[in-house]
């Protein structure tokens, strides 16, 4: 699936969801379940620090694709992160560096990306974005 | 016996809640709970109707033109800055200063201190629960004098250690800048036993009275600060106005901090001559529209009865702690014996940004994070609380509200 694909399948299986506690039960179910960090990855370098919640972030590039890995000490965040590594984690710089995110505002949970939250989800997707130009950059070198 | 019964009915929780629009707002379909008082307080319709109808009826500069607007508008400027000192009973209103919060009202004297009597060897006395406001600037005041800054420690409680304050007070400190309420425990401290034994040594002391003002009734020529700061909107005023208070003899003292139009008596390119207390610290035009309807808030504070509005937080808070206290897995940060406002704490290993996230989205407002005390989180090794702070127009439903709001994103946390 591309990007916008699973994008799209995610506000899919959220726009079931009825109310509130159904959609942040979810989210917080993905937190409790996101693959954690290698701790040995778990460093200053990898620490995105906002305000409120703190988010570690780990990038591989493999067969030309991205993986990411990543941890946060607040649960809802995880959970946010968790979707987030599940729609641009295993693609191309290329195609990470132009997407457009726009699932989060869809499913309701915008102030997430607001600066004023601070809490690490909008500058964890700025961090993999600036990943993806930076290693397409290395690809074109090569 | 009758008298106090009567008394301790006398506030009309519901009939004030009226007198503030916002209180019937909805919040994701649910009637707001505004519990973060301590960040800001709401405003009664007579303030914003005061800010309005300066702008509508004589907006006009102050101090300076001779029309009729002008005159009007200086008129109810000087009327509040009467209004604040009658407050907090300041022996006269030039020891009133407008400025635009707390934190401006620390920066002027921290700035000042810094310029005349400060210098190397010298030391200024804070507290370990400070707010970044009552440790920055002075931080800032001893690198720029070589002075060092010294703090006061607490203990588990969150109480100040007095005897370590003692053993801190020696010929080197020049002033005491302490908190009178922590914003982030609700901790109030003893500010009287502080500044007997400061004035012992003629040392002065500025309190951050920023959670005190609107909680605790202030007297100023009692208690005997040398400086008080305080910001409006947390006293339901407007935001951007605040006040200093200081006595004639130390703001005299006090070389002026912003250079400008309205703090001066004469300016040649030479020298300049600097204008009398309180215009001495007044640079520039200030907040005329919120000045006044600062005096207006006070006003409206004073007819509901600050004695009453106390009574009435001090019965909240007491049914707020024994409330929360039934909540499994609570912890206090900070339980000190005497307290006020804010309620610091935290549920099982939670993180408070969760936590506060999930009681938003049931219309509960409560701040979470380190509430401006980084030291203090250090100090207590978490990365934050939430908290709930209280004000005169919450209710013990909207308690009972925060507890089960906890109790249910507790059960969706864990």
């Amino acid at each position: 699936m591309t990007i916008k694909e699973i994008q799209e399948e995610i506000i899919s299986d959220f726009s079931m969801m009825g109310n509130w506690e159904d959609k942040y039960e979810y989210i917080i179910h993905l937190g409790k379940e996101l693959p954690l960090i290698d701790e040995a990855h778990k460093t200053p370098d990898n620490l995105i620090k906002g305000c409120q919640s703190r988010v570690w972030l780990h990038t591989e590039l493999n067969d030309g694709k991205l993986y990411f890995t990543a941890d946060s000490d607040a649960v809802i965040t995880k959970g946010l992160v968790s979707l987030m590594i599940y729609v641009l984690s295993g693609h191309t710089p290329k195609d990470i560096a132009a997407a457009d995110i726009f699932f989060i505002e869809a499913i309701g949970l915008s102030s997430h990306l607001s600066p004023t939250r601070s809490n690490g989800l909008l500058s964890m997707l700025k961090q993999m974005k600036l990943y993806a130009i930076a290693y397409q950059a290395k690809i074109n070198q090569q | 016996m009758e008298q106090i019964a009567n008394i301790a009915t006398a506030l009309d929780v519901e009939r004030i809640r009226k007198d503030f629009p916002i209180l019937h707002t909805q919040v994701h379909g649910k009637p707001l709970v505004y519990l973060d008082n301590g960040a800001t307080t709401q405003k009664p319709q007579v303030v914003i109707d005061a800010e309005a109808n300066y702008y509508e009826t004589y907006n006009s500069n102050v101090h300076r033109g001779v029309h009729h607007l002008s005159q009007v508008a200086t008129n109810a400027y000087e009327q509040a800055r009467h209004i604040v000192a009658g407050f907090i009973n300041a022996a006269h209103s030039h020891e009133i200063i407008f400025t635009k919060g707390t934190t401006d009202g620390i920066n002027l004297v921290a700035n000042a201190m810094s310029r005349r009597f400060l210098k190397p060897g010298d030391s200024v006395i804070i507290s370990a629960m400070e707010h970044h406001s009552n440790i920055v600037p002075w931080q800032i005041a001893c690198e720029d004098t070589g002075a060092t800054l010294k703090v006061i420690p607490i203990n588990e409680l969150g109480e100040l250690q007095m005897d370590a304050f003692e053993a801190l007070l020696d010929d080197s400190v020049k002033i005491v800048a302490v908190t009178y309420v922590s914003n982030t425990m609700g901790t109030i401290n003893p500010v009287e036993d502080i500044i007997k034994l400061a004035h012992a040594r003629n040392i002065p002391v500025l309190l951050d009275a920023a959670q005190a003002i609107q909680h605790i009734s202030i007297d100023v020529q009692a208690l005997k600060p040398d400086f008080l700061a305080f910001s409006g909107h947390k006293i339901y005023g407007p935001t951007g106005t605040g006040v200093l208070y200081g006595t004639t003899e130390w703001l005299n003292k006090l070389p002026p901090y912003q250079g400008g139009g309205d703090m001066i008596k004469t300016v040649t390119f030479a020298k300049t001559t600097y204008n009398e207390l309180p215009y001495k610290f007044e640079a520039g035009t200030p907040n005329i529209a919120g000045a006044i309807a600062l005096g207006t808030a006070i006003e409206y504070l004073q007819q509901v009865g600050l004695d009453k509005i106390q009574q009435w937080e001090e019965e909240l808070l007491a049914y707020a702690l024994q409330e929360l206290r039934t909540i499994e897995g609570i912890r206090f940060i900070g339980d000190a014996a005497h307290r006020s406002g804010a309620i610091s704490f935290l549920v099982h290993n939670i993180h408070p940004f969760d936590m506060g996230e999930l009681l938003d989205q049931q219309g509960i407002a409560v701040r979470t994070g380190h509430h401006c005390t980084e030291p203090l989180m250090d100090q207590f090794q978490i990365p934050g609380t939430v908290r709930a702070s209280l004000s005169f127009y919450n209710t013990k439903e909207e308690v009972d509200k925060l507890v089960a709001g906890i109790k249910r994103a507790t059960s969706m946390l864990l």
